[in-house]
């Protein structure tokens, strides 16, 4: 197994926890993605204001991200796009469908002791390895 | 205007966490997701790290009466495992596999010029507008 990275992963998530805690703390909202991406072409007013805030404050952390620590991720090159239009597409009407993705199921709502999230979170997570196991293995696709 | 700055302070350590984690890079995302293959657990670290710190986190906030600046806390009350959760989920599990994307790490992956998280985002959105456009039906 290449590139197994247990403590950097670790420590990221928990700043994903961090950031969690602090929109609920002090905005009493949830930070799933998907909502908030989401959220920014339905509410009008403040609810757009804060959502775009957000997601420019999720671009900009990758963006200092790799000022401090360039070259860190080596993006892939070769990967059929129209995988990733397909799967993007599918992402969108799935997390609009069971209301959430891997951050508002899988960390957010998990954290609030969800049924729901626990699910859903097990629902994606089988259906991803099911779908990379067909694509991969079956298919030879990727 | 305080709450727009914990929503951009939210962010960047949203997005911060994203890249340390790696969860941005869409191949480590299919190694993850790869089990039958050469299996990269990295990134089950990254929800057990969120969760460590959320978890607790959350836990002690719903003590509260209410977040520090709004009057209620816009949490999720919906109780029943119904049919649209279910499917709903199975289809993004299927996006995310072909992909290697999920909604924060596509957006977050704008911010390291990567052409293919635009696409992403931009066939997100084409999503969205159709699962609203069937729900009206």
């Amino acid at each position: 197994m290449e590139n197994f990275t247990p403590v950097s992963a670790f420590l990221g998530g928990c700043l994903i926890g961090l950031s969690a805690i602090l929109l609920l703390l002090y905005n009493g909202r949830t930070a799933g993605i998907s909502g908030i991406m989401n959220g920014i072409f339905l509410s009008p007013g403040h609810e757009q204001r804060w959502r775009l805030t957000f997601l420019i404050g999720l671009i900009l952390g990758a963006v200092i991200f790799q000022q401090i620590v360039p070259d860190f991720i080596q993006f892939r090159s070769d990967y059929p796009l129209a995988l990733v239009a397909i799967g993007g597409f599918l992402v969108g009407v799935g997390t609009r469908l069971s209301s959430g993705c891997t951050s508002g199921h899988g960390i957010c709502g998990i954290a609030n002791l969800s049924r729901r999230s626990i699910i859903a979170t097990l629902c994606f997570m089988a259906s991803g390895f099911i779908t990379v196991f067909i694509i991969k293995h079956v298919l030879y696709l990727i | 205007m305080n709450k727009l700055l914990v929503a951009l302070i939210s962010g960047i350590i949203f997005g911060l966490g994203l890249s340390l984690s790696q969860m941005v890079d869409p191949n480590k995302v299919l190694g993850f997701l790869d089990i039958a293959g050469d299996w990269n657990p990295s990134l089950a670290f990254v929800m057990a790290g969120a969760l460590a710190v959320a978890m607790p986190g959350f836990y002690w906030i719903k003590k509260r009466q209410r977040p520090i600046f709004e009057d209620g806390f816009h949490l999720s009350h919906k109780k029943q495992i119904d049919k649209p959760l279910v499917l709903g989920a199975i289809i993004f599990g299927i996006g995310w596999g072909l992909s290697g994307y999920c909604p924060g790490p596509a957006v977050a992956g704008i911010g390291f010029g990567n052409g293919e998280a635009l696409v992403m985002v931009l066939a997100i959105y084409a999503g969205f507008f159709a699962e609203r456009f069937i729900a009206k039906k």
